[in-house]
């Protein structure tokens, strides 16, 4: 799992049918001091994540099981909104 | 499984209901010097793991949602054991 910060959202009217209702979020993967890390992805929502929002994300075929019963084509998911980072430790 | 120092956690109330309970905490893969290899990410914990302590991480599902104890829940990586030394060859 990482941090990342929502960036937009994804516009798809024509998609696979599965997706219906489902909201498609560009995220930006950030390290632990904020700082953009990677590239920026494509993540489903199951936690009603918004804009600008500090987000956990899962990548990988975990990511589908955050919408269980319902079967996800999904790489990519939010699964918790943060708070906040405490970060006690600075090696 | 890899060694990591916990760095410390991420609070979130809002989160996935099979993530209730779970501790998030943020881990810095090691070098076997000790030094930082690669980028930090988050691991459940249910072990107590503190700052600065050095640990076992699992980055892998199957073996994460076991020490979750939820089936199917939507987590890649677990703190497994924390450790106390590491013994080398060399």
């Amino acid at each position: 799992m990482q941090l990342a910060r929502v960036i937009g959202n994804i516009v798809c009217p024509q998609h696979d049918e599965s997706l219906d209702a489902h909201r498609l979020l560009m995220i930006q993967p950030l390290d632990p001091g904020g700082r953009r890390q990677g590239a920026p992805l494509i993540a489903t929502d199951s936690v009603g994540a918004g804009s600008g929002e500090l987000v956990i994300f899962v990548i990988g075929k975990e990511a589908s099981f955050a919408t269980l019963p319902e079967k996800l084509p999904t790489d990519a998911a939010i699964v918790g909104i943060v708070d906040h980072v405490v970060i006690e430790h600075h090696p | 499984m890899t060694i990591a120092v916990v760095l410390g956690h991420v609070v979130a109330t809002q989160k996935h209901s099979k993530l209730e309970g779970a501790r998030l905490m943020l881990v810095q893969p090691l070098e076997l010097d000790g030094g930082p290899e690669g980028e930090a990410f988050l691991a459940i914990d249910r072990l107590g793991a503190g700052p600065g302590e050095r640990v076992l991480v699992l980055r892998e599902g199957r073996g994460a949602i076991e020490v979750l104890g939820q089936p199917q829940g939507p987590v890649d990586a677990a703190i497994i054991g924390i450790i106390d030394t590491v013994d080398l060859l060399e």
